[in-house]
């Protein structure tokens, strides 16, 4: 996480041991962002619009900023709620870089308030919607 | 897991178990509570009751009162911070849909 004047950022890396063609079909193809991210209308295209559905009921409204085949990708992210403590607009972006073994994928996802309280579907997601994905997290954890 | 604080990993393991998690939720919502109330709702024994507090206890997300022979137990919300700070939310919500990313790849080689 940094700060920078108005907006935050969220930075998770993680190394897998597969191709980018392959990650990159798991971030860009719907049936399979649907397995490990959110119902979706994913299309690659930029300019396109679409929304990502959670488990919650919320509803994110996205649109394809970017795209550089097999090796980034950007897209909005955004929230709307009558409550502005919970209102997010942000930017998610992805970058594949091939390695050794597999390939290495960062995710920024940049431009929240600093008075953001809760984000991800703010009230209807809060800790107890969380805590409810625990028990197979750590049963896989072992 | 990579990127996870170790107050939130200390969190995430405590409240994990369900008969815990449904001592600390009842905690939240009806208030102070004895062993003796708890465990007339809890579906376990009470030595098993007490086992989940003092686990509780330990994590920071409950407190015991004495009040003669008796404890009264309450929940301590505030211990949740980590987890409800959004920013660590969100972090933490990406490295769990990298765990499901990660299974999913790996089902893609079948």
């Amino acid at each position: 996480m940094s700060m920078a004047g108005e907006t935050r950022s969220v930075v998770v890396e993680r190394e897998f041991a597969h191709s980018a063609e392959k990650l990159w079909r798991a971030l860009t193809q719907p049936h399979l962002m649907q397995e490990w991210l959110m119902k979706n209308d994913f299309a690659p295209k930029v300019g396109h619009k679409f929304k990502l559905t959670g488990e919650w009921g919320g509803v994110l409204d996205c649109e394809v900023l970017a795209i550089e085949e097999g090796k980034a990708l950007s897209y909005t992210w955004d929230f709307v709620h009558q409550d502005p403590a919970y209102n997010l607009k942000s930017v998610v972006t992805f970058t594949l870089t091939p390695t050794a073994t597999g390939t290495h994928l960062r995710m920024e996802q940049e431009g929240f308030r600093p008075d953001q309280k809760q984000a991800f579907g703010g009230a209807h997601a809060g800790w107890r919607q969380f805590l409810d994905k625990l028990d197979g997290l750590l049963a896989k954890e072992g | 897991m990579i990127g996870m604080s170790k107050a939130q990993d200390v969190l995430f393991r405590t409240l994990a178990d369900p008969t815990r998690r449904a001592i600390f939720e009842r905690l939240c919502r009806e208030g102070e509570k004895t062993v003796v109330a708890l465990t007339a709702k809890a579906g376990v024994s009470q030595p098993v009751v007490s086992k989940h507090l003092g686990v509780l206890k330990q994590a920071g997300l409950v407190r015991g009162r004495h009040q003669g022979r008796e404890t009264h137990y309450s929940a301590q919300l505030k211990a949740l911070a980590p987890l409800v700070d959004w920013t660590t939310q969100m972090g933490s919500f990406w490295e769990t849909r990298f765990d499901t990313l990660e299974d999913l790849l790996k089902r893609m080689d079948q």
